[in-house]
């Protein structure tokens, strides 16, 4: 941007409030805007829908067995067909979110507060802790995460918490290395020293001077894993090995349909859309955070222009 | 270089130690082969035979002992189920896997090398739209759910390529794109936007004010600073095809070694895991420090130390 460019956009607009001008931002990206309207209006299903319609999308009714989907002849719950005991699939659906999303928030909370202690405590002891860490992390990193979903399952219930047991250890170490890497990098600068030179113990070194600068970057890693969680899980659910039935989530119902495939395709359809679209609105959302939140990449969305001019200075 | 491979390797060979423990000891809690392989109306004798036969009824410690003996000579035992030894039995699974994995990779990164360029060229372009959203949702595509609906449309609707098996090359078609829609969506991400940021750089400038021709610019100059990108995304992409092929392996029937490990996994066949387990952990170690020196060789910068 040019110098010109910047000092009209000083003059014509009075400064602005951080959430006021990420709002512009997000006008300004119609995929984002889109995404995050999905993103609400799904959450919101998901968490008044089964409330409202009770035990729709679980109550069994044998004479609905496999009925066409894109169809109102049923009613409306029907609308998207019925599964192969004749539940509704659009109301199982909105059940089904509500499990698979609450697994993949947790599993990402979980996976980023105690990857990112351990990554910190990593970079900041490097020698003998911090080389310990890395191993351990090595040993998750290369453990196939289906044994371990299927000691979980056996071991204890076969429960949703269970499941998010197994995805959060499978993404520690993702967290770790961020984490590590930049503690690395941040340790040696002056501000550490300075205060470690005024006396400042390590851990308060560790959480007050050195984790606000990790986290942006880990918040950042968070938001593009819930995709990855997210698939990982519908994955372990279609394998048989994730959540298991009473429950629902959505890589379950694909793993039910697949046996109708040839005769009721929508059973397998519409959930792996929904697992589709879920993952895609999240990685636009997230892409877009990442450019908006750093002042280096944002110049991409303010102006188009302004990525051409860029190019062409 | 040598002493970064010997060090390297020092600490895989401890990793590889905890995971050949690990995957004992846990094994052991996934419940009683005995119990799976016989048929249900099997006598108490029957199943002392059987564990007799087996050596489950050696206290843990002995077995673990036999365990690791064996596992020095990379011997784990026969294989429960097809009474060959567990070690042949995943390494005749291998090839499958790998060659899978090695077009995989190839093909990917050439869609990511080419797209990903031709898409910062222009940000924010009609093409770069398309390529962005088209990678974007390629990256969020759940591969089981496309594996089925590949094979239900192409294979059983059309007839196009067979549903499932190993053979000819109409075989390799549907593994080969759905295992390729994940890598390639996300190196093409990264690809792209390292571009975006490289072309925007001076020494870019430098080279077009010399007037160099923007193909050569964009292929060569740039895309050479965007490759360490492009090595990190796909290098953790492979792994996680040689990790977990599983879901590609079982709805192909690929008789790859995420078919093999799953189905020791559900059958309790603890020689067969055990054996995976290694030799899937090898690789992946083998593959981490393959990646760090190709870091070294494509970035003069970056010292292996």
């Amino acid at each position: 941007m040019t110098t010109k460019d910047s000092l009209n956009f000083a003059q014509a607009q009075p400064p602005k409030s951080g959430l006021s001008a990420a709002f512009t931002l997000l006008l300004g990206d119609r995929f984002a805007l889109v995404s995050l309207i999905y993103l609400v209006l799904l959450v919101t299903a998901a968490t008044i829908g089964p409330e409202l319609l009770g035990d729709a999308g679980t109550k069994i009714n044998l004479r609905m067995r496999n009925v066409p989907t894109m169809t109102m002849e049923n009613g409306f719950l029907y609308l998207l067909g019925g599964d192969s005991l004749g539940r509704p699939i659009l109301p199982m659906l909105l059940v089904g979110a509500r499990t698979t999303l609450m697994i993949a928030v947790s599993v990402v909370i979980f996976s980023m507060l105690i990857g990112t202690t351990l990554g910190v405590v990593a970079g900041y002891y490097e020698r003998l802790l911090g080389a310990f860490i890395m191993r351990a992390a090595d040993v998750i990193m290369s453990f196939p995460s289906l044994l371990l979903a299927v000691i979980v399952l056996y071991v204890l219930e076969p429960a949703a918490a269970n499941v998010v047991i197994v995805l959060a250890i499978t993404r520690l170490p993702i967290y770790i290395r961020v984490a590590r890497a930049e503690v690395l990098e941040i340790r040696e600068r002056l501000f550490v020293e300075s205060a470690r030179a005024s006396g400042a113990s390590n851990i308060r070194i560790m959480v007050l001077h050195i984790l606000p600068v990790v986290v942006p970057t880990i918040f950042t890693v968070a938001t593009l894993d819930f995709a990855g969680v997210m698939l990982s899980e519908s994955g372990l659910s279609f394998l048989g090995i994730g959540v298991q039935p009473p429950d629902v989530t959505w890589g379950l119902m694909v793993a039910m349909g697949r046996n109708f495939l040839t005769t009721a395709w929508w059973l397998a359809f519409w959930p792996g859309l929904a697992i589709l679209l879920t993952a895609l609105a999240t990685n636009l959302l997230s892409n877009w955070l990442r450019l908006a939140m750093d002042p280096m990449l944002r110049w991409r969305l303010e102006d188009t222009d302004a990525v051409e001019e860029r190019r062409d200075v | 270089m040598l002493e970064f491979i010997g060090r390297r390797t020092l600490h895989s060979i401890i990793a590889l130690t905890t995971l050949i423990v690990l995957v004992f000891f846990l094994g052991r809690l996934t419940g009683d082969p005995a119990l799976l392989y016989l048929p249900e109306n099997a006598t108490k004798k029957t199943i002392e035979d059987f564990r007799e036969r087996n050596g489950f009824n050696d206290p843990i410690l002995v077995q673990f002992g036999r365990y690791v003996e064996g596992a020095a000579h990379l011997d784990f035992g026969k294989s429960y189920r097809r009474n060959q030894p567990a070690m042949q039995v995943v390494v005749e699974a291998l090839p499958w896997t790998l060659k899978l994995a090695a077009v995989t990779v190839v093909l990917a990164m050439l869609v990511a090398m080419t797209v990903g360029p031709l898409a910062a060229y222009r940000p924010a372009s009609i093409f770069d739209r398309i390529a962005s959203v088209l990678s974007l949702a390629a990256a969020s595509t759940p591969d089981f759910w496309v594996a089925i609906i590949g094979i239900l449309v192409i294979a059983v609707q059309f007839g196009w390529l067979p549903t499932s098996g190993v053979g000819g090359p109409a075989y390799w078609v549907l593994p080969i794109f759905v295992l390729m829609l994940k890598i390639t969506g996300t190196t093409t991400q990264v690809v792209r936007g390292s571009m975006i940021s490289t072309l925007a750089s001076p020494y870019i400038k430098a080279a077009r004010a010399k007037g160099m021709q923007e193909e050569r610019i964009v292929f060569i100059h740039a895309l050479r600073n965007s490759v360490i990108a492009a090595v990190t995304v796909a290098g953790d992409q492979t792994r996680g095809i040689v990790n977990g092929a599983v879901i590609v392996e079982t709805v192909f029937g690929w008789p790859g070694i995420g078919k093999t490990m799953i189905d020791a996994i559900t059958q309790r066949d603890f020689a067969v895991i055990q054996a995976a387990v290694l030799v899937t952990a090898v690789i992946i170690l083998a593959l981490n420090i393959v990646i760090d020196i190709l870091y070294a060789l494509l970035d003069p910068r970056i010292r292996l130390n």
